[in-house]
């Protein structure tokens, strides 16, 4: 039996974006947040090394930098507007966490503390500047706790283990969801006037990746089959450290605090592909070196790896070799204790599963999926888009991981996701609050389930058929090997290809579990699907490009064409083929020039 | 190698209202998670195995269950430690819904009754941030290191036995404002802990300083509420 509900607003997904709308969302209009995971359980809480923001607690910086500098990250093709907007709203919300009450690590002096990351700099002197606010190296964790416990002094409503499996609309205006209760295996319902995407992205697509199994692409795949575009699907971001095989994040914290990257001939091979800022280059520049140097036979022991070494004597080492100092103007030293204190988790994560102690031993890492740049298109109110002209989809709202605003572009850099999804999940809120107040119920379709239960029953219909594992296997080591790190026409041709078969396949996939109560048979199968067609649009994304810019490497193609392709790309899913249009990328003061570290 | 895993399984929905264990003998990699082992049965053998999980490196708190008669994450237990010979249940004290799947209502509303939220209104007029020494933030970081697994909660023989006792989980998340210098209804949380179903109830077993994959130390923690409701609040 269908349940149908109402509420004004409608917010999926419950990690920091979710959450911040939904705090600011329920100040104006009837809330209520759907979440297939305890809230507590989304994958914000995974993010560890900070969030980005100008206030100068301990050196100089200045908003302005931190524009010019996720400008410069993103290959010039994030919206300079987005950009400005958000590193100016970024002190705010940082102060705003705070009165929240996060915990943030502290300064001697007793402010937020901040240390360095890959591609913030002072512009003036293009050294690494200390601009990432952090609570240890579990700031995302602090981030989710805190909004999580701001939302229950709210008394925001939640519906938790309630997985969205359609967006509804009417006429082009977005009016609902359709959900299963993870408990019961019933559909619900959900009617609304806003209804704001927050589902995060879509990292499972890869074979080494530092997502969680949650990371599905649900948001991106239901608003493509609801023929919506998804917008710069090609870039997406590998993490430079990765621990080996496992894809687990080392944060870039560890190089802010000194770290180094050490090839197998014993070099910091970063000092030849970044001079000047060397292993604090963007991540894209970094993972593209580290597989550089494994091409070159300067792997560990000539094998698929580098080190990650945080050991006190080696940072000490090279932070003498650089003339690092501390903002007093003495040199930077540090003890084992004090970098334990700065990424304890890390140390804990290595203990667990290296068996290593990283302030005795060298990590060994390799880059890892890790970031969606690119998602349903939107502009800086978190409106969602329907087209290259920029037309609102009214009621439909999107923020987070799965937007693409976009403010990161090519490539994004650290500290700024967390960043992106308290701004412009804050500006969604507001701003679905805003539109439910203006805005009348529009009338559901007669059987709004229809679609989620054809979907469903396809699956459940079957029996002895194609299994989910092996269909995802073949997708994630297609996309490792072929829409990977670099990239040819060659082999992303055969990925598409792949992605059709799968595709293909399946149509005729089948589960074990046919009962109701909490069936996660049934919904691996239908995020499968989510990942099969972001893999596919995706892949064909990408072998469109025939430029290399930030995460989108060719080998066919290695220069960046922005006589060309300085554009965005929109992509719309029509049963197995993807139609692509271009849209402008807005320049305001940054012309864009040759980009290096 | 090969592991040999004894499986909980219980599911009215599928007749299996009485619960009893599947046996599954597979290969393994003395560094493979018991999570990758559920995976692997789940996708390969029997996709009706039930379990939550997400972020699979400890951080989330979906996949707690007793391995070995034991609480841990199923993420954070590697076969060279657990043996190759793993049993694998649901955690203990709260209603078992689906194999390893247990209802954590009863877990989240216990957590929710004790205000876990910053209480002060006060912010710097020049809307920065209010200030906090190292040392201030340092005496309430472990318990901030909590993902509401609930490893802790379902290890502890009071909460097994007494409805009334609100857990561990719930103290540790009330002692981390408690303690936080910025905090300011301290005394609030320490008149519900002082009632009959706080953090007297604790005979201090350290089950849960044990089971805390956070390696959090919960048993201290809760020693630290005891000793200001005992001496009359704090000072920060």
């Amino acid at each position: 039996m269908t349940q149908t509900h109402q509420h004004e607003v409608i917010i999926v997904g419950a990690g920091g974006a979710g959450l911040m709308a939904a705090l600011y969302a329920s100040r104006g209009a009837d809330t209520a947040v759907l979440s297939k995971l305890y809230p507590t359980r989304s994958h914000t809480g995974a993010a560890q090394g900070g969030i980005g923001a100008a206030l100068g607690n301990l050196e100089p910086d200045k908003v302005e930098w931190h524009s010019f500098d996720t400008v410069k990250g993103s290959d010039y093709l994030g919206d300079q507007d987005a950009i400005d907007y958000m590193c100016a709203q970024a002190p705010e919300v940082v102060y705003e966490l705070e009165h929240m009450g996060l915990p943030f690590s502290r300064t001697d002096d007793g402010k937020i503390a901040q240390r360095r990351f890959g591609g913030h700099t002072n512009n003036d002197t293009k050294q690494p500047v200390l601009r990432s606010c952090y609570a240890a190296d579990r700031t995302g964790h602090m981030i989710l706790q805190t909004l999580y416990q701001n939302c229950i002094k709210n008394k925001v409503h939640f519906y938790d283990e309630f997985h969205v499996l359609d967006l509804l609309m009417n006429d082009g205006v977005a009016n609902g969801v359709v959900a299963v209760e993870l408990a019961t295996g019933e559909l619900h319902v959900f009617h609304a006037k806003s209804v704001v995407f927050a589902t995060g992205g879509h990292g499972r697509i890869w074979e080494l990746t530092s997502n969680a199994y949650a990371y599905t692409g649900d948001g991106v795949a239901i608003t493509l089959r609801r023929g919506l575009p998804a917008q710069d699907l090609e870039f997406f971001q590998f993490h430079p450290t990765g621990i080996l095989k496992l894809g687990i994040l080392i944060t870039e914290g560890v190089r802010g605090e000194g770290g180094v990257l050490i090839n197998g001939k014993g070099e910091r091979f970063m000092e030849r592909y970044a001079p000047t800022v060397k292993d604090l280059a963007s991540r894209d520049v970094v993972s593209r070196s580290i597989y550089l140097e494994i091409r070159d036979g300067n792997g560990i022991k000539g094998d698929r790896y580098v080190h990650l070494d945080m050991r006190p004597e080696v940072v000490n080492h090279y932070a003498e070799l650089d003339g690092r100092t501390l903002p007093d103007g003495t040199p930077y030293r540090v003890t084992g204790e004090q970098l334990l204190s700065k990424v304890p988790d890390i140390v804990d994560f290595c203990r667990t599963y290296l068996g290593i102690d990283p302030i005795k031993e060298p990590m060994p890492i390799q880059p890892t999926a890790h970031y969606a740049m690119g998602g349903i298109p939107t502009n800086v109110h978190g409106q969602a888009l329907s087209d290259a002209q920029g037309t609102i989809v009214p009621g439909l709202f999107a923020a987070g991981e799965v937007a693409c605003v976009s403010v990161h572009g090519a490539n994004r850099l650290g500290t700024n996701s967390l960043l992106d999804l308290v701004v412009f999940g804050k500006e969604a809120g507001k701003m679905a609050a805003e539109y439910a107040k203006s805005a009348d119920y529009k009338p559901l379709e007669a059987n709004p389930t229809d679609f989620t239960r054809q979907q469903l029953d396809r699956i459940l219909g079957k029996s002895g058929g194609e299994k989910v594992v092996t269909l995802g296997e073949e997708m994630k080591t297609k996309m490792m090997d072929d829409v990977g790190v670099f990239r040819t026409a060659e082999g992303m041709a055969s990925a598409i290809e792949k992605m059709r078969e799968l595709r293909e396949r399946y149509k005729n996939v089948s589960v074990d579990d046919h009962g109701k109560r909490f069936n996660t048979d049934l919904l691996n199968a239908w995020e499968l699907g989510c990942l099969l067609d972001v893999a596919l649009a995706t892949a064909v994304s990408a072998h469109a490009r025939p430029e290399s810019r930030g995460a989108h490497a060719r080998e066919d193609f290695p220069k960046r064409n922005d006589a060309e392709w300085l554009k965005h790309t929109l992509a719309w899913m029509d049963g197995d083929q993807v139609r692509l249009e271009y849209k402008p990328v807005t320049i305001t003061k940054y012309e864009p020039k040759e980009r290096v570290y | 190698m090969l592991v040999y895993l004894k499986i909980y399984r219980y599911n009215p929905e599928a007749g299996r209202n009485v619960p009893s264990f599947d046996t599954y003998n597979i290969e393994a990699e003395p560094t493979d998670r018991v999570l990758d082992l559920l995976e692997e049965i789940k996708g390969h053998i029997d996709g009706t195995v039930s379990f939550r999980r997400s972020c699979a490196h400890g951080v989330c708190g979906s996949d707690a269950m007793r391995i070995n008669g034991r609480n841990m994450l199923a993420c954070k237990a590697l076969v060279k430690d657990v043996g190759t010979e793993i049993t694998i249940e649901p955690i203990l004290g709260l209603p078992v819904l689906k194999d390893m799947i247990v209802d954590m209502e009863p877990f989240f509303n216990s957590y929710k009754s004790l205000m876990p939220f910053l209480i002060n209104e006060d912010v710097p007029a020049d809307g920065k941030e209010r200030l906090q020494s190292p040392e201030q933030r340092e005496r309430f970081d472990d318990t901030t290191k909590c993902i509401l697994c609930a490893a802790c909660t379902t290890s502890c023989p009071v909460f097994w036995s007494d409805d009334q006792y609100v857990g561990p989980a719930t103290i540790v998340n009330a002692h981390r404002f408690i303690f936080d210098s910025r905090d300011q209804a301290a005394n609030k949380r320490l008149e519900i802990l002082a009632d009959h179903g706080g953090a007297f109830r604790c005979r201090t077993a350290f089950n849960c300083t044990e089971a805390c994959p956070r390696e959090i130390h919960v048993t201290q923690a809760i020693a630290e509420v005891k000793n200001a409701i005992t001496s009359g609040g704090v000072e920060h």
